[in-house]
């Protein structure tokens, strides 16, 4: 029952791909009209579908990588929700929306899954760290997305052809705003789930874990999103500089998000 | 009518960088106005000058003069800088275009409102220099009643968008809300100040103000409720500005790159937002290069106006046949007006005979009551208007047809009428 309601929410966000297509092209009257409950209805789909499958699973803890995809595109969509709520755009779903659509389809098609067997995830306190550096990840998408919007809106203010695209996108500095704060708002969440990560690596497997893909492409993750935070705050980086320092970090999230397929002590699946 | 002559660019036809070329000053328009009206072959002038064109209107002496000549001999051009890009009316389109321009059909935003206020100026200095004369007067006088009649038969000024709208809504597409911005204006100008106005009606908090007067900008501080800056201290505080206006008379720019990144620098990136209504242009469009500095001259305002305007169009079309029935009546009247003469010494004529008679008459019969002297007076004006009636229709009619033309000379021969008519009008238009 879980992947059907993921299935059917997949549907709905197939349409957020949509919009987000046609959305840099032109206005179109009637899905930006119906996006928003059409977008809804998917999401409180794809949260039944969570409830479910973590009832059924009996801990919090994902337990394959379909989960976590599933779980990151949820805690994404949260995000998107809080943003609207508080600045009533939809902008960000221009990259939102694909993501979100690619990550929940994937974990819809219900291929095989690796499942992780490992019995490791038993402990309570992975599933601490799994949700920090989840939300973490959600925030920095989202200020990446927030960078790209920053660029794109920059370019039609500079072009001197404001069209529709430019009524459609916040203002300038909201955008900023919405990318810093989600930038902030993340850095706690990633800062702690990489301690709590490596409290929990330390006493599992002792110190060479360091050398591991996956933690070294987190850790440079890591560093690249304290730089983002250190260039807005210290000499307020934005528009260019900063879309590619966090197209870095988003690059170096990704790997580190599929490092978990080459990772020795993060691949939960037992040997 | 066929001796009035245009000649002029606007925001259409020429860059900003050919308008700065023939922009005149405020303080060299009446010595400009009165070189034209001087010019050989020109009677009568006026110029209108503002940042989006420069209007030469002129009644020549006698059928043609050369503006173009003027124009490279007062500014100083090659031709082939500005010839391209220069009009030329006469006659009746002349007085299209002109009452096109006071109606603001012919404005960068199309319906705004102070392009009548600029050619009222304009009429006031050259009036001011003795430049214009009954007939200039009489079309620009008209152009002003064209003017008030397209505002208020059309919608078109009442959407008008201005300059200052136009500089708002980017303001908030750069800035969000404007609460809290701090806006910088520098120098004087009505569309700056205007724009300054619209920024902090929508919330804009501080305001600071410069003016190579230092006294002018204290005045202008005032009616904003800022502060009022010295000029040679004008770098000094720009970058606490979020919006800088500038309007300035200066020749060069004075914000050019070097300045933006110093500010940049200042002010940890957050963006700054120009708005260069000057011409020539005070601020260096290579500005607009840089990460987060957003400049528009007074051609890109234009532009996101001219978004707009198309709600408008119809509007425009209805003000465009208001503008062409008044360019025929204005002909008509002008028309009329040159019969005008020939058939008042005309009236004169028949009624000196009349009274003669009627005199004449009173010596024959000698005591009569005054009944009797009520009729007759009755009765001789009624044969004097009903003989004249047709003449003097015939008369009108043919003055509108065909402007003055032989039948004006063969009614005043055959009536032996003296030459009045011509020391009084001034012949034909």
């Amino acid at each position: 029952m879980p992947l059907f309601w993921l299935r059917v929410a997949v549907g709905f966000y197939g349409l957020g791909l949509l919009y987000a297509l046609l959305a840099l092209v032109r206005r179109h009257e009637i899905i930006s009209r119906i996006i928003m409950p059409v977008i809804g209805v998917g999401f409180v789909l794809h949260f039944v579908s969570l409830t479910e499958h973590y009832v059924n699973l009996g801990h919090l803890t994902p337990d394959s990588i379909h989960t976590s995809e599933s779980l990151l595109a949820f805690l994404i969509m949260v995000f998107f929700t809080v943003v609207y709520v508080r600045y009533r755009t939809t902008a960000p779903g221009i990259f939102v929306f694909p993501l979100v659509f690619l990550l929940t389809f994937s974990a819809a098609v219900g291929l095989k899954p690796p499942h992780f067997s490992s019995p490791m995830l038993r402990s309570g306190w992975i599933f601490v760290h799994i949700g920090l550096i989840f939300t973490g990840y959600a925030a920095l998408f989202f200020s990446f997305a927030a960078s790209l919007l920053y660029l794109l809106q920059e370019h039609t203010l500079k072009s001197k052809h404001p069209g529709g695209l430019m009524s459609r996108l916040p203002a300038l500095e909201v955008i900023d705003q919405m990318g810093y704060r989600s930038l902030l708002l993340g850095f706690p969440f990633m800062t702690f789930g990489i301690v709590a990560g490596s409290v929990i690596a330390q006493s599992e497997f002792g110190a060479h874990y360091f050398l591991d893909p996956k933690i070294v492409l987190s850790l440079l993750m890591y560093a690249v999103y304290m730089l983002l935070v250190y260039t807005r705050w210290n000499s307020g980086w934005r528009g260019r500089k900063a879309a590619y320092l966090s197209t870095f970090a988003f690059l170096a999230a990704v790997l580190a998000w599929a490092a978990n397929y080459v990772s020795g002590v993060h691949r939960f699946i037992a040997p | 009518m066929n001796r009035f002559l245009l000649i002029g660019v606007n925001h259409k036809t020429a860059p900003v960088e050919v308008r700065e070329r023939l922009a005149i000053p405020e303080s060299r328009l009446p010595e400009a106005t009165k070189r034209l009206a001087g010019h050989p072959g020109i009677e009568e002038a006026m110029i209108v000058s503002t940042c989006n064109r420069v209007e030469l209107v002129a009644r020549a002496q006698n059928g043609t003069a050369d503006l173009r000549s003027f124009i490279r001999e007062y500014f100083q051009v090659e031709p082939c800088t500005v010839e391209q890009h220069l009009y030329e009316y006469r006659a009746s389109d002349a007085v299209r275009h002109l009452f096109r321009v006071a109606a603001s059909l012919d404005s960068m935003v199309v319906g705004e409102p102070q392009i009548l206020g600029q050619v009222k100026e304009a009429y006031a200095v050259a009036r001011g220099v003795g430049a214009v004369n009954s007939h200039l007067d009489a079309l620009v006088t008209r152009a002003f009643a064209v003017a008030k009649r397209v505002r208020s038969e059309t919608a078109i000024g009442t959407s008008a968008v201005s300059v200052a709208s136009v500089a708002v809504e980017l303001a908030q597409k750069i800035f969000g809300s404007l609460e809290g911005r701090t806006v910088y204006l520098i120098g004087a100008g009505k569309m700056s100040e205007l724009a300054a106005r619209h920024l902090l009606a929508h919330g804009a908090g501080a305001i600071f103000v410069a003016n190579r007067t230092y006294d002018k900008a204290l005045e202008m501080a005032e009616r904003f409720h800022g502060q009022a800056v010295h000029f040679d201290k004008l770098y000094d505080i720009a970058d606490k500005a979020d919006i800088v206006i500038t309007s300035t008379g200066a020749p060069h720019t004075i914000f050019r790159r070097e300045h933006a990144e110093h500010f940049l620098a200042r002010r940890k990136n957050r963006p700054m937002f120009f708005i260069d209504i000057a011409v020539p242009r005070d601020v260096d469009p290579a500005m607009n290069e840089l990460d987060g500095i957003f400049v528009y001259d007074i051609d890109d305002l234009q532009q996101v106006a001219s978004a707009h305007v198309s709600d408008r169009k119809k509007e425009a079309a209805r003000a465009e046949d208001i503008i062409n029935s008044e360019v025929e009546r204005f002909a008509a009247r002008l028309q009329t007006n040159n019969v005008v003469p020939t058939i008042v010494s005309l009236q004169e004529h028949l009624e000196n005979i009349r009274q003669a008679e009627v005199e004449r008459l009173r010596g024959r019969f000698g005591e009569i009551t005054p009944e009797q002297e009520a009729a007759i007076e009755v009765l001789t004006r009624a044969i004097i208007n009903k003989i004249l009636h047709t003449p003097i229709t015939t008369l009108k009619s043919a003055a509108r047809d065909q402007g003055e033309g032989p039948l004006v000379d063969l009614v005043r021969r055959i009536f032996n009428l003296q030459d009045k008519a011509k020391a009084a009008g001034g012949g034909k238009d």
